[in-house]
């Protein structure tokens, strides 16, 4: 038998008005009101929801870590990740090179963790760029309205059509090779669906009547567009971003796999698995693995974090009771 | 119905049409073109040489005579000639068709056939062990770069069996290409079906919670019956929508895995021929992908008016 | 063509006074087991129903009359409800004690239930005529063509008109009393020993409450089901029920027959229900006629954390101390006429002064 416990809202399960008394206080509320002695600090706050979260708490625990890690990456690291040293070829992990070195003789340890910079600059890089933008072209979609809506619309749609790796491809080969290239051709697929949600929240919210109210106390369209319109799309633009950002470092490493990606000199951890790909499967095992557990984890802690806040902010999408 | 079917049918071709434009002006934005590549391994460039070359291929003409010489040769069913080989577009493209298409039918049937009933079962046994250790392997398997995915079951079968799975030109018979395509289908697939089942999870425990569950329950339906019959056929809209969504993912994740895999399909050849600025193909395989989209979009759609009768394209 | 009215009336189970007892319920508990504690949504329920009778359940929304009935149906949501004690007899056999298969074959079979949302309550996906032939498959051995006649048949049962092109079309394109008849067939399509009717009108408009309701009636008498009729709507159960159980806070704290409780109520509690009700005030010497209506103060009490003793002695003007410490017992105050208030006696005195 399941335990006795479950914080399901009764009314949904039970339907109707049966109970509504008993299930009228939502579970959250009622459990953050119940902890309210304790949740009086931005800390106490944070704790509270990492008791609540616990996954989303490793996950923001992880993307800490990443971040961690690439800011501080001269203090962690022992050997300049850039140097080549022939004697050590393709060494196996030791205790010198935790990670063994590659075919050039670098240490594979230092290039991972150099290779964090690399990854989260491209993923915050284009997250920014992408919202930015996206948040600009949806707002003025569906702000404008008529023939601009229209037109944003009709370009939004070819920009979905073209799938993200392939229009990141193009985009990257069009640019030419370099760490600002490859995060406006990440940031570019993202435009559409930020665009899209944009959009979506500012035309319900066009038509409420606190926007109305402040049309009526003579307030300047764009103030009201920034004031109030953008305040309130907020949530919804949150959890998208979060999830964008495993997504950018997912699409980062595929670039980088393929050779379309970060060049020279920066260290990427999807360069690193082509360099060493096929033939380093049976000769040099440790240069696939590291690199792949590196992206593997920090898209794992953005998921995590990112699911964690859509529970939190969007209640109607909550994949977990 | 007919109306809606045209004025969808003219919207496809806008778009299409429009991506092309996008993908053309792209192309021509890329810094240096084939003539400057074929050059530089001889390290200096031969400026006359170089401009025959370019008259050659047509690089000498205004732009917009080449893009109406791209489209107007679509029209009539000339796709160009490959910069690389010099044979016709359409017979580089062709052949590498059939490989890649079973990948990505294997891959859909794959997303489906895993997705949906884990799905289902996830949401069935809702904070259950089994509901707990799905979700832990969804986000893992979301988290997983496929090319990596891809790179560890070589590793793994390397060390295991001593041999590397690759794709050879000439599979011996059906059920050996089957059994060689499976593996990077399961590696994409692997990706595609945890998407769906997160979804039909959320969108089933949505639909559980309704009253016409209750109804069927008090009907004496049993389990199953509840689950498949009355629920999934309403859970399934948003699974579909996802589906059309996930198409796209679908041909970036089979560009990365026929690299992976050396798979001789239209994957792996986009990727040499980016690298080549081999116009005509790119062009046109961009343009392929973004139709294919187009056009599961449009099926998904249609799906739409068969699952749910409250859905209808009267106008 | 087996006509359902000919077959029906030939064997009808009885209609006689003298009926047998077809379900009875006894102590039964079904209990809410959430964060904020165990919520006593059926506590210690009992009450019996002969072939063929009428009985309404009454009470505030929340008071568990629902629950009683899906507990029946053992349809209760399961985590976090629980049946934690009783006995649902149907023909002598405890429904409790059935394996899940055995119990499905009663469901919608022998007992069946009709839900106050026909919107939500049917299938959006699939057709009228598919869902209650489903009715049929599931627990008769006709083939799918046969039950879509049977579904057929029981449409035109329910009135509807061109049931045939009607079985063929979706809920969406139905209005909401057209729901509730479709629903009302599939029912009773299985011609049922017992139908629970869960607010069968509340969600519908006032001009078609009054049509299902007569149709209900009409049916239950014709096929000699027994009818478990759950309402807030007092109105309704003049119109319709033979005998009433009122429910708060999950007990049932009265039980009479209809003419008898609307006469002489004993439980303040009853007695706070039909003054709020304008003409049955004016009826049962309640309240005059055109005095403002009684209103019960203070609200249903949230059943987690009900209080100790009576239920509704918060709200009661005659609780005394023993009324907050101990739950009343359940008396036979008059013939047939069973109550639970320790002023019981001297509510009945009041009545009539």
């Amino acid at each position: 038998m399941t335990p006795p416990t479950s914080d399901t809202p009764l009314d949904a399960i039970i339907g109707k008005d049966e109970f509504a008394a008993a299930a009228s206080a939502d579970s959250f509320d009622a459990e953050l009101a119940k902890a309210g002695a304790h949740v009086t600090s931005r800390w106490g706050m944070a704790l509270f929801l990492a008791k609540r979260y616990p996954l989303g708490g490793v996950g923001l625990a992880i993307v800490v870590i990443f971040v961690l890690v690439a800011v501080l990456a001269p203090y962690i690291t022992t050997h300049d990740p850039l140097a080549t040293n022939p004697a050590i070829s393709l060494a196996a992990p030791s205790a010198a090179h935790p990670m063994g070195a590659d075919f050039m003789g670098r240490d594979l340890f230092s290039r991972v963790v150099y290779g964090a910079r690399t990854s989260l600059a491209v993923a915050f890089g284009a997250t920014i760029l992408g919202v930015f933008f996206g948040v600009l072209i949806g707002l003025a979609s569906g702000y404008l309205g008529g023939w601009v809506d229209l037109a944003t619309q009709r370009i939004i749609d070819m920009l979905q059509s073209l799938p993200t790796l392939i229009l990141a491809m193009a985009m990257a080969a069009a640019l030419g090779p370099s760490l600002t290239n490859t995060i406006i051709a990440i940031a570019i697929p993202k435009l559409p669906s930020i665009a899209r949600v944009i959009r979506a929240s500012t035309l319900s919210l066009r038509e409420m009547p606190f926007v109305e109210a402040a049309r009526a106390m003579g307030m300047s369209e764009m103030r009201i567009a920034m004031r109030h319109i953008l305040p309130n799309t907020l949530a919804p633009l949150i959890v998208l971003a979060t999830a964008g950002l495993g997504t950018a470092i997912l699409v980062e490493a595929s670039l980088s796999f393929l050779g379309l990606g970060v060049p020279e000199p920066h260290p990427s951890w999807g360069r690193m698995l082509s360099e060493s790909a096929a033939e380093y499967v049976r000769t040099a095992p440790w240069l696939v693995i590291f690199p792949g557990v590196a992206i593997t984890f920090a898209v794992f802690g953005t998921n995590l974090l990112g699911d964690a806040l859509r529970d939190l902010l969007d209640p109607r999408q909550r994949t977990s009771n | 119905m007919g109306a809606y079917l045209i004025r969808r049918t003219v919207l496809l071709f806008v778009t299409v049409l429009g991506v092309s434009i996008i993908i053309f002006a792209l192309m021509r934005v890329v810094p240096g073109n084939i003539a400057d590549i074929l050059f530089e391994s001889s390290g200096y460039i031969d400026a006359v040489q170089k401009a025959k070359i370019e008259a050659e291929l047509g690089l000498d003409k205004p732009l917009l005579q080449q893009y109406f010489g791209w489209i107007g040769g679509l029209m009539t069913g000339d796709f160009g000639y490959s910069y690389m080989s010099e044979r016709p577009a359409i017979s580089e493209i062709l052949p590498r068709l059939p490989v890649t298409l079973k990948l990505a039918g294997l891959t859909l049937f794959f997303t489906i056939i895993f997705g949906i009933p884990l799905g289902v079962w996830s949401a069935v046994k809702q904070n259950g062990l089994i509901d707990n250790s799905l979700r832990v392997i969804t986000l893992s398997a979301l988290s997983l770069p496929s090319f990596w995915c891809g790179l560890l079951v070589l590793m793994f079968s390397v060390h295991v069996f001593g041999t590397i799975p690759i794709y050879s030109n000439e599979p011996r018979g059906p059920w050996h290409e089957l059994a060689l395509l499976s593996i990077p289908a399961l590696v994409v697939g692997f990706r595609s079906s945890a998407l769906i089942v997160r979804l039909t999870r959320s969108s089933m425990l949505e639909v559980l919670r309704q009253d016409y569950i209750r109804t069927a329950r008090a009907k004496g339906a049993a389990e199953n019956v509840i689950n498949y019959h009355h629920a999934l056929k309403n859970a399934l809209l948003p699974i579909i929508t996802l589906l059309g969504i996930e198409a796209s993912h679908l041909i970036g994740g089979l560009v990365v895995i026929e690299t992976v895999f050396n798979i001789p399909g239209l994957g792996r050849y986009l990727v040499e021929a980016i690298r080549w600025r081999d116009y005509p193909i790119v062009q046109n395989l961009v343009l392929f992908s973004a139709f294919a989209v187009v056009i599961t979009n449009f099926i998904v759609d249609l799906l739409y008016a068969v699952i749910d009768p409250r859905i209808k394209y009267s106008d | 063509m087996n006509n359902v009215l000919e077959t029906e009336s030939a064997d009808a189970p009885a209609k006689s006074a003298a009926a047998k007892t077809v379900l009875e319920v006894a102590g039964l508990k079904t209990y809410f087991f959430v964060r904020q504690g165990i919520v006593k949504a059926v506590d210690d329920m009992s009450f019996s129903l002969k072939a063929g009778e009428k009985l309404a359940i009454v009470g505030e929304s929340g008071c568990g009359k629902s629950m009683t009935a899906l507990s029946i149906l053992r349809l209760v949501p399961d985590p976090p409800g629980r049946i934690v004690a009783g006995s649902v007899r149907l023909d002598g056999r405890d429904l409790l004690k059935l394996s899940e298969a055995e119990m499905r074959k009663v469901r919608g079979n022998h007992i069946s239930m009709i839900f106050q949302e026909p919107m939500t309550s049917l299938n959006p996906v699939w057709s009228i005529g598919n869902q209650i032939s489903e009715a049929v498959m599931l627990h008769q051995n006709v083939s799918r063509h046969e039950a879509f006649e049977k579904a057929v048949e029981m449409l035109q049962l329910v009135k509807i008109p061109e049931a045939a092109r009607r079985a063929r079309e979706y809920p969406h394109q139905l209005s909401g009393g057209m729901r509730q008849r479709a629903m009302t067939a599939m029912a009773l399509a299985c011609n049922p020993h017992v139908l629970l009717a869960d607010e069968p009108t509340t969600a519908l408009d006032v001009t078609i409450q009054a049509q299902i309701l007569d149709l209900i009636l009409e049916l239950q008498e014709r096929l000699g089901t027994a009818v478990v009729l759950i309402t807030h709507d007092l109105g309704v159960v003049a119109e319709t029920a033979q005998r009433v159980i009122v429910m708060y806070g999950g007990k049932k704290v009265e039980e009479a027959a209809v003419v008898e409780l609307f006469e002489a109520p004993l439980h303040p509690y009853t007695q706070g229900l039909l003054a709020a009700v304008p003409h049955l005030a004016a009826m049962s010497g309640l309240a005059p006629a055109r005095s403002r209506l009684k209103e019960i103060p203070g609200i249903v009490p949230a059943l987690v954390n009900l209080p100790k003793g009576c239920t509704f002695a918060p709200r009661c003007a005659f609780a005394s101390d023993v009324c907050r410490n101990e739950f009343p017992p359940y008396e036979t105050k008059r013939p047939g006429h069973n109550v639970a208030c320790w002023h019981s006696n001297q509510l009945d005195g009041v009545r009539h002064a």
